[in-house]
């Protein structure tokens, strides 16, 4: 009896290993991308891994956002059943690396010059102790206007190039009574709002030293007052009923021509597509009045971890298609974000894309690619959503003066460090 | 050993005579035991295990992932200090004055609104057998049914407050669900929306079961409807109003769902319950530490409330 089962278990190991000795042809993906337009563009990643024999695995997550799925990410790493890879966004990849449960892609990324093509300022997050762990996908900016033509040529405005014009320009449609500017009032949009607000404000140089580095003294600067009323100013010209709005319905507004303009990244130009708008004709995209020649980032990177040898092949199969050139042209053209490496072609690109893909290599050459703190970018998630509150208690009236913002913000993002 | 089967045998002669029967009998003896065990071991692992779990990680410094070394009490100490900035007011002091404010309204106007009901009910109207479920249809829907429900019919650009202008009556304003000041007692009406049938339910088997003797009686003796209820039928429902109080209370403190459907936070998070806290902190900032140490003091607060109730209740029963 005894022998039979040693027997058995030896054999029922030999199996086990025998399996493992062949490469497992499968890529198992956890992520969020499930809308029509995010699927699709995900879609073409499969098509080129299954060309070179890879299936491909979703991993199921119960609801949609992006907090689901870190939550069954960090329930599977837990319990070591690690992914090959995982949507992940800034701080997490940093923070899973920091626990050891990352995989080295530093060999491919030699071979394939990501050292070069990737700006410095993302590899801060894809590279962990000289170690690279994860693969960018794309760049988000958020300091870009959204614009309904028909409404700029109805009130005569023209782009406006400082803080001042803009808020000409929000008066202009006032007088003409549509909504001026369109926001959400949730926490994270006024945040993303205000990260341009302080780039307009204060300058390159300010936002890197107050939104990146946390320098106590750029914190509670006169600077950082006047940038918390100019965001006072412009919340007057959102409509009363803007509190809790989604970021779509508030982009469905300028789409519909009731509201002149949101100020959002440039996953807005998904929706302007989606209702079959032209860049130019139809919408018009500027950069954030005063922050024209900068750009504040966020970007989509897939975290690689340490899997087992047996999927390591697949795994560098998977960021070698994600970084290639051909997927982050297609990728990107329909994601509405721009290429995550500087050296792709514009081609297929419309017109808000090739400036976006324009303004990121001159960002990228001048210092001026910054990462946005409200979505991420700037400081780990504690300190970022610190700061959301802040912002969003300024909005609503919680905090009432700029004085008062600043020693909040100050103290809050003490507290979270 | 032979003596002691022997002293065994004659004690209990049936289990001699049937071998079978024994084994049987001692498994029926078992068999709820059995039946119990593995509820009974998962109930110790992920509900009591877990709450030890969660003290010993309110007192480490967790952030993305639990760490296990024992650091200071900083959580609490943070926690301490929220407690008492109220201007402006940090998340920690809205979500527990927010727990209070709803706890205290959503509580009390279930109660009275639920007795309310089931004493009109309780007037042999006809047409009972379809009003009972009307009122208690709510119950059965999802926070987050009647969240985004309430939320549409809240909001002024959707719903009544839209509708009413559309019909002509444009002075009319009612925007709680966008207001920082008010948005928690959107909270508290679709809270009573949804439960208070359920109460009203257990207050007409409550009033049901009083004896029809004693209100003849009273009647009698020149009591008038509002003596009755307020001398008689009230007191004599005491044990459901404490039924009902444990499963509103409950019902209140685990409200998260109905706060994220409903206002998602509110303006500047002036909606935030402590489980919203909770959830908020341990999941989305990485600060397991202070989600820990938060939903170690709202367990405290269950506590307090529960223990006097559950105690009380023993006291009578021995008596």
């Amino acid at each position: 009896m005894l022998r039979k089962l040693l027997i058995g278990t030896a054999l029922a190991t030999s199996f086990a290993f025998s399996a493992h000795a062949a490469d497992v042809k499968e890529v198992q993906m956890l992520h969020w991308w499930t809308s029509g337009g995010e699927a699709a563009a995900l879609n073409v990643l499969k098509q080129d891994l299954a060309k070179e024999g890879y299936a491909w695995k979703d991993v199921p997550v119960a609801g949609g956002g992006g907090d689901a799925a870190m939550t069954a990410l960090k329930a599977m790493v837990a319990a070591g059943n690690y992914p090959t890879a995982s949507q992940m966004l800034g701080y997490t990849v940093l923070d899973y690396a920091a626990a050891g449960v990352m995989g080295d892609l530093t060999e491919t990324a030699k071979k394939e010059g990501w050292d070069k093509s990737v700006p410095a300022a993302l590899q801060k997050f894809s590279v962990y102790d000289g170690k690279w762990v994860a693969a960018p996908v794309n760049v988000h900016s958020v300091n870009w206007l959204w614009i309904n033509k028909a409404v700029m040529d109805k009130i005569g405005g023209t782009e406006p190039k400082t803080f001042d014009d803009f808020v000409a320009l929000l008066d202009k449609a006032k007088a003409a009574g549509v909504i001026p500017l369109a926001l959400g009032g949730q926490n994270w949009q006024e945040a993303t709002m205000f990260d341009s607000v302080v780039l307009s404000t204060g300058g390159p140089e300010f936002y890197k030293k107050a939104m990146n580095d946390l320098d106590e003294e750029s914190l509670k600067s006169d600077t950082m007052k006047k940038s918390f009323d100019n965001l006072a100013k412009l919340v007057t010209y959102v409509d009363p009923n803007f509190s809790g709005r989604d970021w779509n319905l508030a982009t469905a507004m300028v789409i519909k021509g009731d509201a002149l303009v949101q100020v959002m990244g440039d996953w807005a130009k998904g929706e302007f597509h989606a209702a079959n708008k032209t860049p130019g004709t139809d919408f018009l995209c500027y950069r954030f009045p005063g922050t024209d020649g900068s750009v504040i980032y966020n970007s989509d990177m897939f975290g690689m971890f340490n899997v087992p040898e047996d999927r390591k092949a697949a795994q560098v199969a998977l960021a070698t298609a994600t970084l290639s050139k051909s997927f982050q042209s297609a990728f990107n053209v329909v994601k509405g974000s721009v290429p995550a490496r500087t050296d792709v072609p514009d081609t297929d690109f419309d017109a808000c894309g090739k400036k976006g893909i324009a303004d990121l290599k001159k960002a990228n050459e001048g210092g001026t690619l910054f990462g946005s703190l409200a979505q991420g970018y700037g400081a780990p998630p504690a300190v970022a959503n610190a700061y959301k509150d802040v912002v969003s208690k300024f909005v609503h009236g919680q905090i009432k003066t700029s004085d008062e913002a600043v020693t909040e913000l100050v103290k809050a993002i003490d507290d979270a460090k | 050993m032979s003596t002691v089967a022997e002293t065994q045998i004659k004690l209990t002669p049936e289990h001699d005579a049937r071998p079978g029967a024994s084994v049987r009998s001692q498994l029926q003896d078992l068999l709820p035991k059995i039946v119990l065990a593995p509820s009974f071991a998962a109930t110790i692992v992920f509900v009591y295990g877990f709450i030890l779990w969660t003290i010993y990680l309110s007192f480490t410094n967790s952030k993305t992932f639990p760490s296990y070394d024992i650091t200071s009490a900083r959580a609490y100490q943070r926690l301490w200090r929220w407690t008492f900035e109220s201007d402006p007011p940090s998340s920690w002091y809205t979500s527990i004055t927010n727990m209070g404010i709803f706890g205290f309204l959503y509580i009390l106007i279930c109660l009275a609104l639920g007795l309310f009901l089931a004493i009109l009910l309780d007037q042999k109207i006809r047409g009972e057998g379809v009003l009972r479920p009307i009122y208690l249809y709510p119950m059965a829907l999802s926070f987050i049914v009647t969240g985004v429900a309430w939320k549409w019919f809240l909001d002024p650009g959707l719903g009544l407050e839209q509708t009413l202008h559309q019909w002509g009556w444009t002075s009319f304003h009612f925007d709680w669900i966008k207001n920082k000041d008010f948005v928690i007692y959107t909270v508290v009406i679709a809270g009573v929306w949804q439960a208070s049938g359920f109460i009203m339910a257990m207050f007409l088997a409550g009033l049901r079961g009083i004896d029809g003797e004693i209100m003849k009686a009273a009647q009698i003796d020149g009591a008038s409807t509002f003596q009755l209820y307020r001398r008689i039928v009230i007191p004599l429902l005491r044990p459901v109003f404490l039924s009902a109080f444990i499963v509103l209370a409950h019902l209140a403190i685990k409200s998260y769902d109905l706060v994220v459907a409903l206002t998602s936070g509110g303006p500047g998070g002036s909606a935030w319950l402590p489980s919203n806290f909770m959830y908020e902190f341990t999941f989305k900032r990485n600060e397991m530490a202070v989600g820990s140490a938060s939903a170690v003091i709202m367990l405290m607060t269950i506590t307090a409330i529960i223990v006097p109730y559950l105690y009380s209740e023993l006291r009578e029963k021995s008596r």
